[in-house]
């Protein structure tokens, strides 16, 4: 970025019309509202280039649609993610809340009760709990990561109340869904990608297009202006950790569906995956910037982490957490630059 | 009725009622709760487990009080613990003679030097390139476990080291060595902090890190520095958990113990905003924490039941210490004099 700065700062004379395009290239990239995301889009771009230059098989289109298969529960909990995080929040209860749904869903079912009542007992109550999560937050002022940090004790802790062992899963209704292949255009998809990308778009569409979305924004920019032009500041923050809960109870939903069990040590770690999603996404850790399309690229580059991982066999599973690591920090340092650069 | 009130606004007080309310629940529910007795020279009782099994999590606390005093947080303690103790039982597996006290004193050096690197990454992340600590301390978090495994191949490696073995069991006087090892990590704390000008300068940079940078405090240094003492105060807590289970667990050892710190810490009365800390605190916190676990074992609940109990007291204790409460209170106590003022008239 400095490099392209001085080049066009010191060639004044003869680069007027091609610095133009230049220029708006390199403000592309110093913009924060896309920059992040092309550096991630060209990123998942090189991994796959890479992949298939080193892996027969890697071109097969299938392989994004497994990335979405097996991580359609980490494409629904960055989107809750996103929310929260946009507000200049942060969740750390979605992993636990995940592994509470999928508790709930397996004695339910275990004990005989239909997939009709389940899952909406489910769905209900984690958004409650992340409506009380969003109450202590807001009215109460207790920093978001302490109070989702309770949210997360107290999600374990039930987890464990239910039962310490595994519980497996053979009511119809979740093995059916879990085991169905829908083809659509040549390849085969999950019903849980279509709930995944339903969720993507009407995030996409209350994001962009409701008052309750650019409120959103509005708190990430700046909760004190937000509140002085009258923006509803309280009920909007309180609705964004309820919405979180909802997609982690719909992320344990689904969660089922590809486990088809329920184990209270289910998802450690999982909060950190969503995180790290959402901010090599592109959504900045401080608010106000960010999409819900750049959090789904964050979930497919974790996803291609995995695969080349698996595709390489040499290289075992523990590096996947090292390569996250260090994704995490290249984007967190970038984010830095860019606000210093808006700052 | 003013002794009472400067009793009760003191800040050790909530914590410590809560302590002797858990110790009361505990004699109650099982009268030889108190009994210490000595068995081949060490001291045995439910009172000195409490004290050997909260030292990690102690000691771990005790460096988390000094972060959050200067506005920060380290979540990558629990992977510091689990790094240290891959390390130390690496070094030991592959020395020729594990049993002896040469090869545990390199490991030992060589799992602290480890520790006081990630303490410097860590302090570097926040204090020279100005990453929001949650974040820059959860690159670690998430990576180091992934490290850990590496040095430990994917393997839980047993430790069967004699000299090692001493972290975890041995006893000093009759005091577990773990004990020994908290309580001199809390008086090294103690004496650092507030008999020299360096509590103060924390806590000046926890309120204000641009003021206290004007006044000439280093805060840069003195940052790095809280970070790495945390990284060691993790290190040695790492190193007595692998020796007392008698295996590095890249994936278990330490796992939440990060989030049991910072319970302690905010039992202790130590605010999250920074600034202001208190060590005797996060002590009387961490013992918050270990009774009630030994309290939920004695009582007959299902140990692994104590969580929805920690998410209890956290909840309890933040509430009752956010302002807002107090500001909602006061707003209810003055509405209902008010309005029997007005019944009364």
């Amino acid at each position: 970025m400095t490099l392209t700065r001085r080049r066009s700062e010191s060639a004044p004379v003869n680069a007027t019309r091609p610095s133009s395009a230049l220029r708006s290239i390199r403000d592309a990239f110093a913009n924060p509202k896309y920059g992040p995301i092309i550096v991630t889009a060209l990123l998942l771009v090189g991994m796959f280039a890479y992949g298939m230059s080193q892996y027969r098989g890697f071109s097969n289109p299938q392989i994004v649609v497994n990335l979405l298969i097996d991580n359609a529960h980490l494409v629904v909990l960055a989107v809750g993610m996103t929310f929260v995080i946009l507000t200049a929040g942060i969740d750390l209860s979605v992993g636990a809340v995940l592994a509470l749904a999928t508790m709930m869903a397996a004695s339910l079912a275990q004990s005989g009760a239909p997939a009709g009542v389940v899952i909406p007992l489910i769905l209900v109550s984690t958004t409650v709990l992340g409506l009380l999560v969003g109450v202590m937050v807001h009215y109460f002022d207790i920093q978001p990561f302490i109070a989702t940090l309770a949210a997360m004790f107290l999600a374990r802790g039930l987890c464990y109340v239910i039962s310490a062992k595994s519980i497996s899963i053979d009511a119809p209704f979740f093995t059916v869904l879990g085991q169905t292949r829908l083809r659509f255009l040549g390849l085969s998809v999950t019903p849980s990608v279509i709930v995944a990308v339903a969720i993507v778009i009407v995030a996409l569409v209350v994001l962009r297009y409701t008052r309750f979305g650019r409120t959103v924004y509005a708190i990430g920019g700046s909760e004190a202006s937000s509140r002085l032009m009258g923006l509803p500041v309280a009920r909007t923050k309180v609705i964004v950790y309820a919405i979180s809960g909802f997609c982690s109870g719909l992320a344990g939903v689904l969660y089922t569906f590809y486990t088809l069990s329920g184990y209270a040590l289910t998802a450690v770690g999982t909060e950190l995956d969503a995180i790290a999603a959402v901010v090599i996404g592109g959504t900045l850790l401080t608010g106000g910037y960010g999409s819900v399309l750049g959090s789904v690229l964050g979930v497919l580059v974790l996803g291609t982490i995995q695969t080349l991982i698996t595709f390489d066999g040499s290289l075992t599973s523990w590096w996947t957490k090292i390569f996250i690591g260090a994704l995490l920090l290249i984007f967190i340092v970038l984010q830095k630059i860019l606000t210093l650069r808006r700052g | 009725m003013t002794l009472l009130k400067r009793i009760t606004s003191s800040t050790l007080f909530w914590p410590l009622a809560m302590l002797v309310a858990l110790l009361v629940i505990d004699v109650i529910a099982f009268p030889g709760f108190f009994t210490i007795q000595i068995r081949e020279g060490a001291l045995y009782g439910s009172v000195i487990d409490i004290l050997r099994n909260g030292s990690p999590t102690l000691m771990i606390a005790i460096g988390m009080t000094l972060v959050i005093a200067t506005q920060g947080i380290d979540l990558s303690v629990g992977s510091v613990c689990a790094i240290a103790g891959a390390v130390a039982a690496a070094i030991i597996l592959g020395s020729p003679n594990p049993d002896s006290v040469g090869t545990t004193i390199v490991a030992i050096v060589t799992a602290i030097a480890v520790s006081c690197v990630l303490g410097v990454w860590n302090g570097a992340l926040v204090a020279v390139i100005g990453i929001q600590p949650i974040v820059a301390t959860l690159i670690l978090m998430t990576a180091g476990r992934g490290i850990a495994m590496l040095i430990t191949k994917g393997q839980i490696i047993t430790v069967s080291s004699e000299s090692f073995g001493f972290l975890g069991s041995g006893v000093i006087f009759g005091v577990p060595f773990a004990v020994v090892a908290a309580a001199v990590t809390v008086a090294f704390a103690g004496l650092l902090t507030r008999r020299t000008a360096l509590g103060l300068f924390i806590e000046s940079t926890g309120i204000n890190p641009r003021a206290s940078r004007m006044a000439g405090i280093r805060a840069r240094g003195l940052l790095i520095l809280v970070y790495v003492f945390s990284a060691l105060c993790a290190c040695v807590a790492g190193l007595i958990l692998t020796s007392s289970q008698t295996a590095a667990d890249a994936n278990n050892t330490g796992l939440f113990i990060e989030l049991d710190a910072i319970l302690a810490v905010v039992i202790g009365g130590t605010s999250l905003m920074g600034g202001r800390y208190s060590l005797w605190g996060t002590v009387v916190g961490a013992l918050v924490i270990q009774t009630l676990v030994t309290t939920v074992y004695t009582v007959g609940i299902p140990p692994i039941v104590t969580m929805v109990f920690k998410a209890a007291v956290v909840a309890a204790v933040c509430l009752l210490q956010s302002p807002k409460t107090a500001e909602y209170l006061n707003a209810w106590r003055r509405r209902r004099a008010l309005s029997t003022e007005v019944a009364s008239s």
